[in-house]
């Protein structure tokens, strides 16, 4: 290859990664490990699309670099005595993307919208606290019977069922985002398509290229505008992650959110402290069928539970990635106090006697194994973590097999209840509170595979909801914890999630938190 | 030879029929459905969503809905992607994969070919030796392991192209897919080519041809080369259907916008449109190269005529 070829390619690639230009853009081009589904974000549900949307709109409240909760859209906010009505004042000023102010009534649309049965919004139990909200969505009410009110343009009131602690915080998610009345009324299901779109974040959705990436430019009508120092993201979504880790040394990302975990030791080496590493709101769990012998024994699912040697699983499996976990819920919340199962600090060889010896007390013994079947949704690491498993519980005498289905199978089957031993499922908090985890353990919930039913604890969960104090409400969901996961193994810990992700030297700003959320809007780039 | 192009297309259209009635009463057999997911949404939600895209209704009104909006050329929309409609995704899609396909082709044809009638002509020789040589190897590495290297050895090490993307569509980022897509049908055409070559040079009326007193040239070119072409033609109806329509492992490996993953991925999401979309597509394509090969036929095989 001769010198001007060579330099024509680097002209050519310098202006498709667009670094060049008269006005020197900064460009951050972000890995992003899938699509979004939508754009729409009250049809959304997944990580991948709340990144993009974060940095779209502007709920109520919002994150600040640490996912800690600050004001968002609304300038500041009131609550009634009793802790059921919430008076938000909106940022004075504050404009969508096409100049027109945002308004309560935005707000109000917004909100019956996401209940709205018509929607058929996957995250409208966002919303549920809020008066009447669940019988909208189950069709028994209208939408404008919704517990929300534009007082005046800029006073937005929202009545809750019950005090809920977690409100401010679960108003950062997507779902709760405010959308531009008069946009979706002009463009209905395709306001969502770059050109329409009109928002009211840091940045407006200039491309949408599916597989390909999201283009999305600075707003220059947002209201902190003046302090956003990224001109440009493109969110780059990076299925293979091998070619993400090339693509980021190559310099054509500047940051991604997974990694190859398998090839971490090699990837340290390389990168140094560019990936990072460090504890994620969620839990990797198995769920025993708790309606069915003999696993409605809790007796059994501890002495399986005690068998299991998680610190194997963290460093061997996941390579340190995840963490073992004795709780549901994943420390880091502040105010609670996590309820670990009582062999947490015990030994694994004293855990596995003691297990070996409840198997005896139960019946158990060579000529009459212990049969146990593992479901798990494909995937390599869902595939070690169960093998491993299996081999774990070998020395006990329980003859495990597997069941490896793809996703929707798996989950399909979870969801109907179907019959099974045990099965694997995973938790990421939609937001930063106990309650959204235990709630998986109450009876009747969609997500409670385990069919797990307890009076007790549902009562604790019920008595959590109505506390108006928040010290004492959380004392209630850690009880809660203590019978539900601790005692009765409603569900089985075993791992708390890690976020693995690989940020370049080049970027700033980008501060680890347990909620991995990070806003462009608090980035910059050298 | 109209009235037999316009029979064939008759004769597609219950093909296609078949294969859309198959596909989709196959793809809802599969357990599961589309909104079933790591993070299982509460049943009230899950019968909105099922209600709003009909899924709540029996299967026979589902298909039959299906086959009416399918009459007006709607694919329907995809339940996994609601921003897009099927066509939508693949009218963004389908040029990036006919562009990449089509050019690995073409220069699998041409490249390949030359290779194969060099070593038709020096027949057991060492050019022929390494011909076949390379184009074993070349149908045995699969390009998920040629497409790693490529990225490693031109993009990492040499930074002649970029790693993966599409930028809009500029050349550099079109390199890689290319030749990724093209190695493979490189060597099975030089194979081909070679093999049909020696028996085309061998046949009788190129004895005559060589008795007359031609020219090398022309006795290889005109006359040996016509015979040799057929086995080719009907390799590349088909592989010119599976290439345009895309390669999922291509386009994962260098984040390429196309049409290939689709297939996949719908399968696995239960997303029951996109899936029928890509099947009707791939049938159409298939159909059509099918023809093609059919009439090449008749216009390179003086023996081969459709009245």
């Amino acid at each position: 290859m001769n010198m001007n070829f060579k330099s024509w390619l680097v002209g050519t690639t310098m202006l498709v990664m667009g670094t060049t230009g008269a006005f020197a853009e900064v460009v951050f081009n972000r890995g992003n490990s899938a699509d979004p589904e939508s754009l729409d974000p009250h049809k959304t549900s997944t990580v991948y699309e709340a990144h993009i949307l974060r940095d779209l709109f502007l709920g109520l409240t919002t994150e600040d670099a640490k996912a800690e909760v600050i004001p968002g859209a609304a300038e500041s906010w009131t609550v009634s005595g009793d802790g059921k009505v919430y008076t938000f004042k909106l940022r004075a000023g504050a404009t969508w993307s096409d100049g027109s102010p945002v308004t309560a009534q935005d707000f109000v649309f917004s909100w019956q919208r996401v209940v709205d049965p018509a929607t058929a919004a996957e995250y409208a139990y966002m919303l549920a606290p809020v008066v009447n909200a669940e019988d909208v969505t189950a069709g028994k009410k209208k939408p404008a019977e919704l517990g929300v009110k534009a007082v005046d343009d800029s006073t937005f009131e929202v009545t809750l069922n019950a005090p809920t602690p977690y409100f401010l915080e679960m108003l950062t998610h997507q779902a709760t985002y405010p959308v531009n009345k008069a946009n979706v009324e002009k463009f209905g299901a395709d306001f969502i398509k770059p050109g329409n779109l009109v928002s009211n974040g840091a940045y407006t959705l200039a491309e949408f290229v599916p597989n390909d990436h999201v283009k999305a430019v600075k707003n220059p009508k947002f209201y902190d505008a003046a302090n956003v120092k990224i001109d440009v993201v493109n969110f780059v979504p990076t299925e293979d992650r091998s070619t993400a880790m090339k693509r980021f040394e190559a310099g054509e990302l500047d940051s991604n959110d997974d990694i190859p975990t398998e090839q971490l030791a090699d990837l340290k080496a390389k990168f140094g402290d560019q990936v990072r590493l460090g504890p994620y709101l969620g839990t990797y769990y198995y769920v025993f069928k708790t309606d069915k012998a003999p696993w409605d024994n809790p007796k059994l699912r501890h002495a399986i539970s005690e068998a299991i040697d998680r610190d194997y699983l963290a460093e061997k499996v996941w390579q340190n990635t995840m963490i073992p976990s004795y709780s549901f819920v994943p420390p880091g919340i502040t105010g609670y106090e996590t309820r670990t199962t009582e062999y947490a600090e015990m030994s694994q060889i004293d855990r596995e006697d003691a297990a070996k010896k409840v198997l005896t007390e139960l019946g158990y013994s060579p000529e009459k194994p212990l049969k146990m079947e593992i479901r798990y949704n494909t995937s390599e690491n869902h595939k070690n973590t169960a093998v491993a498993i299996q081999e774990q519980l070998k020395p006990l005498g329980v003859e495990v097999t597997l069941l490896n289905t793809d996703t929707k199978t798996h989950y399909g089957h979870l969801e109907q209840h179907g019959d099974m031993d045990v099965a694997r499922a995973g938790w990421i908090a939609d937001y930063k509170d106990p309650e959204n985890f235990l709630a998986l353990c109450k009876t009747g919930t969609g997500n409670n595979y385990a069919v797990y039913s307890n009076a007790e604890f549902d009562g604790l969960m019920a008595e959590a909801a109505a506390s108006a104090d928040p010290a004492a409400r959380m004392k209630k969901l850690s009880d809660a914890e203590a019978v539900g996961v601790a005692r009765d193994l409603c569900v089985l810990p075993l791992l708390y999630y890690g976020f693995h992700t690989v940020v370049s030297n080049k970027l700033k700003g980008w501060e680890d938190n347990v909620m991995d959320r990070h806003p462009t809007r608090f980035l910059s780039k050298e | 030879m109209l009235r037999y192009v316009f029979r064939r297309f008759l004769t597609a259209i219950p093909t296609l029929f078949v294969i859309v009635t198959i596909a989709f009463f196959l793809m809802r057999v599969a357990p599961g459905g589309p909104f079933n997911q790591e993070k299982g949404l509460n049943p009230v939600i899950k019968a909105n969503l099922e209600r709003v895209f009909h899924l709540d209704e029996p299967l026979w009104r589902q298909y039959l809905y299906y086959l009416q909006n399918l009459l007006q050329g709607d694919f329907g929309p995809s339940y996994n992607l609601p921003d897009f409609t099927v066509a939508e995704l693949f009218k963004a899609g389908l040029p990036v994969s006919l562009q990449l396909g089509a050019m690995a082709l073409t220069l699998a044809l041409i490249i390949g070919s030359g290779l194969g009638i060099w070593a038709a002509l020096r027949q057991n020789q060492l050019t022929d030796y390494v011909v076949v040589g390379v184009a074993t190897a070349g149908s045995t590495i699969p390009t998920f392991v040629i497409a790693p290297l490529f990225q490693l050895f031109f993009a990492l090490t040499l930074h002649w192209f970029p790693v993966g993307g599409w930028g809009d569509g500029a050349f550099i980022n079109k390199v890689g897919p290319v030749l990724t897509l093209m190695l493979p049908q490189l060597a099975i055409v030089a194979r081909l080519m070679r093999g049909s070559m020696i028996e085309s040079l061998h046949a009788h009326h190129i004895r005559t041809a060589r008795a007359m007193g031609l020219s090398d040239y022309s006795v290889v070119i005109r006359h040996a080369l016509r015979g040799a072409l057929l086995p080719i033609v009907s390799y590349a109806g088909p592989a010119a259907a599976a290439l345009m329509t895309g390669s999922v492992i291509v386009e994962t490996i260098f984040q390429i916008p196309g049409i290939g993953r689709y297939f996949v991925d719908g399968a696995l999401n239960r997303d029951y449109t996109l899936v029928m979309g890509t099947v009707v597509l791939i049938a159409i394509f298939t159909v059509t190269f099918n023809l093609i090969v059919d009439i090449l036929y008749a216009v390179i095989d003086p023996r081969v005529r459709y009245d």
